[in-house]
């Protein structure tokens, strides 16, 4: 039997069980829920504060009970970019690459377009998370597990939109016509 | 401005083992999610799905013994509606969700880290328009940090119950699904 911390993939089951373990020890541990998108709603409001903070008196004044701060979760967005390159590391499995695969057969090998994309697409998801209070970590894994409204809703509404545009984009066959 | 030493060394703790879990799941990985939104692949779905069954059980049996509280976010109607489409839309350009995302750039993947450069522009619209923002959020009615349980009146327990059942008869389908398709191949 192989090493499991030098294999390039364990099955989605082992990782699934694993976030749902991880979360009875974060609710215990922590006292709170996995969550991405409010540190870097943190991180942009720190920063805006240093430069322009008379221009984000709406922000500042409603959160006023909840200033933004580096905390818990910031360092956990942190350490996720460290744990997934310790993983990679480990099993040899790193892709310093600047367009993925199927994009490439799609869309083409320009760079700067699937930057551009890239940059558009991830400030339309933080403004989607942050407009309905998380995102797939926060809202669809930590608000499903805890059988939120919010988060049930949240994961009807993106997902079927998620494929729908997918769809559009790269069409029924996906990649496959073009290989 | 900071949280205590032991809190900021306990979540990056906590981030090493989520951004492990992530890549050995392979949803670091541009072809999984988008093959999942072409329904081609279905890591993502028995990731998020076993997550969800596995962490309700702990979870709320924790809080029935006491030791945990509940961390529901408000159901806020106009917010999930607008920010679930608007974050569909992004999630099909982008080939990962934002925890993915970070995780794909530990991974090394350029891409994944111009999406983190997006994804903190995203943060800043959403914190300098933050009235107006607002407006949308609530636009359709706040119905509070509602649970399933609470709002039609069934245990907990039955509806992870149901929720594990449900998942497993998927799982069964899938794999004999893939398994077939693998053969054909």
């Amino acid at each position: 039997m192989s090493n499991p911390l030098t294999a390039k993939s364990w099955s989605p089951y082992v990782v699934g069980a694993g976030i749902g373990i991880l979360s009875w020890v974060v609710f215990y541990t922590a006292n709170t829920a996995l969550g991405i998108t409010t540190a870097f709603e943190n991180t942009s409001a720190l920063a805006a504060k240093a430069v322009a903070e008379s221009q984000l008196e709406g922000y500042f004044s409603a959160n006023a009970k909840k200033p933004p701060k580096i905390d818990w979760q910031w360092m956990l967005v942190v350490g996720v970019l460290v744990g997934a390159w310790l993983s990679s590391w480990l099993s040899g499995d790193r892709n310093r690459i600047s367009v993925p695969e199927l994009w490439q057969r799609r869309f083409g090998p320009s760079v700067p377009l699937r930057w551009a994309v890239a940059f558009a697409a991830g400030a339309l998801m933080m403004l989607g998370a942050r407009l309905a209070g998380g995102c797939t970590s926060g809202n669809a894994i930590s608000g499903g597990l805890q059988l939120a409204v919010s988060g049930w809703m949240f994961a009807l509404t993106f997902f079927p939109i998620a494929i729908i545009t997918a769809l559009l984009l790269y069409g029924r066959k996906g990649d496959q016509s073009h290989v | 401005m900071f949280d205590s030493v032991d809190r900021l060394l306990l979540g990056l703790a906590t981030g090493v083992a989520l951004g492990f879990l992530f890549q050995k799941g392979r949803v670091t990985k541009h072809e999984v999610i988008v093959g999942q939104l072409l329904l081609r692949d279905w890591t993502v779905a028995k990731i998020m799905l076993t997550a969800i069954v596995v962490g309700a059980i702990g979870v709320y049996a924790m809080f029935g013994a006491g030791w945990v509280g509940l961390h529901i976010k408000p159901a806020v109607i106009g917010g999930i509606l607008a920010g679930g489409a608007i974050f569909g839309v992004g999630m099909a350009l982008m080939g990962y969700c934002p925890g993915t995302c970070v995780a794909a750039a530990g991974e090394g993947r350029r891409d994944a880290m111009v999406g983190i450069a997006g994804l903190l522009f995203g943060a800043l619209l959403y914190v300098a328009f933050y009235p107006a923002w607002q407006t949308v959020r609530n636009a359709l009615g706040d119905w509070g940090k509602l649970t399933l349980p609470e709002w039609t009146g069934v245990s907990a327990w039955v509806w992870i119950a149901a929720l594990a059942a449900g998942a497993i008869a998927a799982f069964v389908a899938l794999e004999r699904y893939e398994a077939k398709r693998r053969q054909t191949a």
